[in-house]
């Protein structure tokens, strides 16, 4: 390969990293550790790491591949199949949206657009008030915040913003609306844009090249394309993991199956996937709270045509925001959003575009030309609006997810915010992601036909990048799925470790989130184990 | 006029088909555990004939070997789903390969092969904004894996102004 970029992954693996391809497997096989992880995302990484450093011997089991720089060819056509849950086509039950959500070692880390944000106060506050999480608090939490943000490299981001995301931060000011500069979890950043097809030159501190080489490095065993079928359960405990080792095209299985026993257990599959792990175990759920509180940041999309270049494929993919319209309101009133910029590259931008036909072809002639906004409604404060709910059929997750009418009136509020927004940034026309909506050609256009649009599932265009909840935690066992250190209330051996333990959406891209307060979980439950205080990550490790 | 025939029609059979023509599809099938996605006879026809109406308008235009390329690459993607999404959309093909149901649901008195972009233009219209969410979801798949196809490919990038990815990286 004349890649001039080193591959910490291709190193560790030369260097003897234990890893297993399930795909390769040749019999079945039992592995025993003192912590057995499942996923190896936001959460299972730091576990992994702040477990192993601990001097315990960890097995992480991951569903998709080990993919490293040295696969990363910034085309979608291959990376959303290889990278991403369902090739990056993950949907709720009834279709209406979909959930961009990772598929590999690293999980979402892997493939995400390095935007960090620490957890909103007003999140924080809302779980002490509601779910008795005393412990979440800014002052208990921020040295696991400055702990995680210099593991990874999260910073400010000081190269400009490319136009895509310039146009959100002139458009806004031309309104009054302050903008941030999004902090990015990145070292040596080319700015090249390509984040979300996996970081070709491994200025990501994603999980793929921090946490998971270092826990490798100090005695950790990954195992990958192995799906995490069933917690085998007696009583308090669990006893063992049973995992389907799949096939080399990544979901077929191939008969084979991996065993691993340990004395604990951490779940951490990501939102969806912990919940139903979970589910198919049977495991205790006494107040029938496993998959239920499911929360998307249910994303709206509005495109804005200009007569300059925007190439919004190029450079970091989002740098800059707005939370402006998170602020507007009680936590709990009318459901708030956070404005972000989208990468555009072919693909997605195809499939996000309504309509099909000449019409289609036109809009994508323009794609060079294209601004994009995102708003993330902040789901879950709401008392109207309790998120989806996972459940099992024929032993996949399928997340149902009824859009209340609390967040029809954000979706509508939140179009017309970002038309706004483009006309204000100088928009030839704007057309909101919507099968009937548009193309409008002035804000006062747009301001009428915005408001007369009928918002429903399918007609309405909603993604979600972030998936959060399903295994929420409370103080109280009769309100939460796990207690506020991520241990199960009703297993003694049983931790869930990723976003999934949330008990609302984040109202902001929730990786810094995960990473944090699973550092405090991991560094409690690596001191439970061991009787010693946890070892710290750092950078060098 | 098309548009609101087909319209009606599809509103008064449509449940009728949906509850019956699902049944019967899947009764063929019943009792077979996941098996991965098969794109073949009247299936693959329907592909062909739904493709060029989705693209139509794109440069430089859907030729044969085009047409083709797009259909394979849709099917690859379908292979790369996880068998139950996998059988979803056989589901779906399997509904539009059957006389019957694609003649309630669409419109299309003939064979794929002989329908015309305009009258798969006029039942994907109609699916678009179905008030049966199984349909919109329908078109939304189709939308999605055709264009999504076409644009992934390197050869329509030129049309768009997209340059591709960097090429300090490339080998």
């Amino acid at each position: 390969m004349s890649t001039p970029i080193p591959d910490p992954v291709a190193l560790g693996l030369a260097r003897g990293w234990d890893v297993i391809d399930g795909a390769t497997l040749d019999r079945d096989r039992v592995l025993e550790a003192d912590v057995v992880i499942v996923g190896s995302g936001a959460g299972g990484g730091v576990t992994a790491e702040i477990l192993a450093l601990s001097g315990l011997k960890v097995v992480i089991v991951e569903e998709g591949a080990l993919k490293s720089s040295r696969d990363f060819k910034m085309r979608e056509a291959e990376a959303y199949a290889a990278l991403y849950q369902e090739s990056a086509g993950r949907k709720t039950r009834d279709r209406a949206i979909n959930i961009l959500q990772g598929r590999t070692v690293g999980g979402s880390t892997t493939i995400n657009w390095t935007s960090s944000f620490r957890t909103p106060a007003s999140t924080l506050a809302f779980w002490r008030d509601r779910y008795d999480l005393a412990t979440y608090n800014d002052a208990d939490l921020a040295p696991w915040f400055d702990l995680m943000e210099q593991r990874l490299g999260v910073a400010d981001w000081q190269t400009p913003p490319n136009e895509n995301n310039d146009l959100l931060r002139r458009g806004a000011t031309r309104l009054g609306i302050p903008t941030g500069i999004i902090r990015r979890n990145v070292r040596g950043c080319w700015n090249l844009g390509y984040c979300g097809m996996g970081c070709p030159t491994n200025a990501k501190q994603s999980m793929l090249v921090t946490t998971i080489p270092s826990a490798l490095a100090h005695g950790a065993t990954l195992v990958t394309r192995a799906r995490a079928e069933r917690l085998v359960i007696d009583g308090d405990q669990v006893r063992h993991l049973v995992c389907t080792a799949l096939g080399s095209d990544g979901v077929t299985p191939s008969g084979k199956t991996v065993t691993l026993r340990a004395r604990h257990f951490v779940v951490a599959g990501g939102a969806i996937n912990s919940p139903a792990l979970l589910l198919r175990s049977n495991a205790p759920d006494p107040n029938y709270l496993l998959g239920r509180r499911t929360f998307l940041h249910p994303t709206l999309i509005s495109a804005g045509l200009f007569a300059q270049r925007v190439d919004g494929y190029a450079g970091a993919p989002q740098s800059v925001y707005s939370d402006h319209f998170l602020q507007q309101a009680p936590v709990d009133g009318p459901v708030g959003f956070m404005l972000e910029a989208p990468p555009i590259h072919p693909m997605m931008l195809a499939t996000t575009i309504a309509g099909f036909g000449p019409a289609h072809a036109e809009t994508m002639r323009e794609f060079a030309h294209i601004h994009g906004l995102l708003a993330l409604l902040r789901d879950g404060f709401h008392p109207g609006s309790l998120g989806g709910s996972v459940t099992i059929k024929d032993g996949a997750p399928v997340l149902d997810y009824p859009i209340h009418a609390s967040l029809w009136d954000g979706a509508r509020r939140a179009l017309l915010a970002m038309a706004e927004i483009q006309f204000a940034a100088g928009a030839r026309s704007v057309q909101p992601a919507h099968e009937v909506a548009g193309p409008y050609t002035s804000w006062a256009q747009a301001k009428q036909g915005i408001a007369e649009l009928e918002y429903r599932v399918h007609i309405t265009r909603i993604i979600s990048a972030h998936v959060m909840g399903g295994c929420m935690m409370a103080g109280d066992p009769e309100r939460g799925v796990v207690d506020p250190d991520g241990r199960y209330h009703q297993l003694t051996n049983l931790s869930v470790h990723d976003g999934s333990i949330f008990p609302t959406s984040i109202g902001a891209n929730p990786q810094l989130s995960i990473y944090a307060i699973v550092a405090r979980m991991a560094s409690k439950l690596a001191q439970s184990l061991t009787g010693k205080p946890a070892a710290r990550p750092t950078a060098e490790a | 006029m098309a548009s609101r025939r087909t319209f009606l029609k599809v509103g008064a059979g449509a449940s009728l088909a949906l509850a019956l023509g699902g049944g019967i599809y899947r009764a063929t099938r019943a009792s077979a555990p996941l098996q991965p996605f098969a794109l073949d006879g009247e299936a693959r026809a329907a592909l062909g004939a739904i493709a060029p109406a989705l693209l139509a308008g794109v440069v430089p235009g859907v030729g044969p070997a085009a047409l083709a390329t797009v259909i394979d690459d849709v099917h690859r993607t379908i292979l790369a789903l996880p068998l139950a999404t996998q059988k979803d959309i056989q589901d779906l093909f399997g509904l539009l390969a059957m006389a019957p149901a694609r003649r309630l649901l669409t419109g299309i008195a003939g064979p794929w092969r002989d329908a015309s972009v305009e009258a798969v233009h006029t039942f994907l219209q109609d699916w678009r904004v179905s008030q049966f969410g199984m349909l919109r979801a329908g078109y939304a798949a189709l939308h999605d894996l055709v264009l999504g196809a076409w644009y992934a490919a390197e050869t329509s990038w030129d049309a768009i102004g997209y340059p591709g990815p960097p090429s300090v990286l490339a080998p």
